[in-house]
């Protein structure tokens, strides 16, 4: 395998990925929102009613295209396999709490990326947070942690939430009265949908190509000293900076951003939840996005526990907003930690004991 | 030696080559089956000097390190 290869592919990949994100703002995304898997997954409960918070329903055509960038680009190289078994309910519940912390901490690891090169500096409490989640998790991984193997799986299986995604880009195109649309709020915020479904693809297709991971690159480079994964996300961070520059749309502060709240013991924290389970699942909530397209129906599991956990943000008043985060927000965080620090640690007892019984 | 990676989540395969090459061992074979995990356990052997060589099968792959 050629090294440099790699590399290159991630820093074209970055680059573009990085631009992309700024346009989309420019055409009616809410600022530092070209993308945010969490927030998109969201914006797509609302919009099938899953919740009611009227200021985010919409049918995201980013996320509908991300996941089918990858399914394409995943069957024209031959790299389509359906997969899945891996613990699917732990999956679920991982990713159920993944979504807690972003939407207390308003993005996911990617629009936290975006919030920085706009000049966001609470990202840059979220990205401690989200640095300290990534080396929490990782230890447990170096300790055993293990949600078990994967296996084969039937084509319809691997494909099934390609299918739901696509059924609901079909509703979103030819029958949009059965969804839920905002008429003011980030959600109402959007650019043209035929050019949010096209960057879903590109992004869909070069994060499928690269094994683009927000969380992959910092747990790389913590277990292994490898930073080759992080420079995907290093160029996203500098291509929408420099396309923030030009643009007029860097707002250097912790005050007055878009989107975002100044509570920052909870974005650390809310992002520090983020790394922590992404790590744990094997991947970002993008991650979990593109392996769902390549038919990992694992990964489809972490893709419904991220709808549901929006939908339970949004009911039961846990998500935060530009007025700060919510009691409810910050216990739901605190259960998360809880939760997902004893499901793993059952399990690495529950290895050890068959080790040894093994032996 | 063979460890038998296929299956895993990243980066479950990488940690198992580690784990191999802490303890020494200077040539050994890990079962792949996934991409990424290939590419992940390949770019981790190389940095710390071992060759790969890569043979596709029915299941994936199974790469040969060998210390250099």
């Amino acid at each position: 395998m050629n090294l440099s290869q790699e590399k290159k592919g991630l820093i074209v990949a970055g680059t573009i990925t990085g631009i992309i994100s700024v346009v989309l703002v420019l055409l009616g995304n809410p600022a530092n929102m070209g993308f945010c898997i969490a927030c998109f997954y969201r914006d797509i409960a609302g919009a099938l009613s899953l919740h009611s918070a009227a200021v985010v329903q919409y049918a995201r055509p980013e996320i509908i295209g991300l996941l089918l960038g990858s399914l394409f680009i995943s069957i024209a190289r031959k790299e389509f396999r359906p997969r899945g078994g891996s613990s699917p309910m732990i999956r679920f519940v991982i990713s159920f709490f993944v979504m807690i912390g972003a939407l207390v901490f308003l993005g996911c690891p990617f629009r936290m990326l975006l919030r920085l090169s706009g000049g966001d500096l609470n990202a840059l409490v979220a990205l401690a947070g989200f640095i300290a989640g990534i080396i929490a998790g990782a230890l447990l991984l170096n300790r055993g942690f293990t949600l078990g193997r994967s296996h084969t799986q039937s084509t319809v299986e691997g494909g099934a939430i390609s299918g739901v995604f696509f059924a609901l880009l079909l509703i979103l195109l030819f029958i949009p009265s059965l969804l839920k649309f905002s008429t003011s709020g980030p959600g109402s915020m959007r650019a043209p949908v035929i050019i949010s479904l096209a960057a879903g693809l590109i992004v869909g297709a070069l994060a499928q190509r690269n094994r683009f991971c927000m969380a992959g690159g910092i747990r790389d480079l913590f277990l292994f000293r490898d930073s080759t994964l992080l420079l995907g996300s290093i160029m996203v961070l500098v291509a929408a900076f420099i396309m923030n520059l030009v643009t007029g749309n860097f707002h250097l502060g912790f005050t007055g951003q878009s989107v975002a709240h100044t509570d920052w013991l909870w974005n650390f924290l809310g992002m520090a939840l983020v790394g922590y389970g992404s790590v744990l699942l094997g991947g970002c909530p993008l991650r979990q996005t593109i392996l769902a397209g390549e038919g990992n129906s694992d990964s489809a599991m972490s893709v419904l526990g991220m709808v549901a956990g929006a939908a339970f943000a949004h009911n039961f008043g846990l998500a935060s907003s530009a007025q700060g985060t919510t009691v409810g927000g910050r216990w739901a965080t605190i259960l998360g930690f809880v939760v997902i620090t004893t499901i793993a640690l059952v399990i690495i007892h529950t290895h050890k004991k068959e080790a040894v019984h093994g032996n | 030696m063979e460890i038998d990676a296929r299956g895993l989540s990243c980066p479950q395969p990488v940690i198992e080559t580690r784990k191999a090459i802490l303890s020494k061992v200077t040539s050994f074979s890990v079962l792949v089956d996934n991409i990424a995990a290939k590419e992940n356990v390949t770019r981790y052997a190389t940095v710390q000097h071992y060759d790969v060589v890569e043979t596709t099968t029915e299941y994936g792959w199974k790469l040969d390190l060998e210390k250099r």
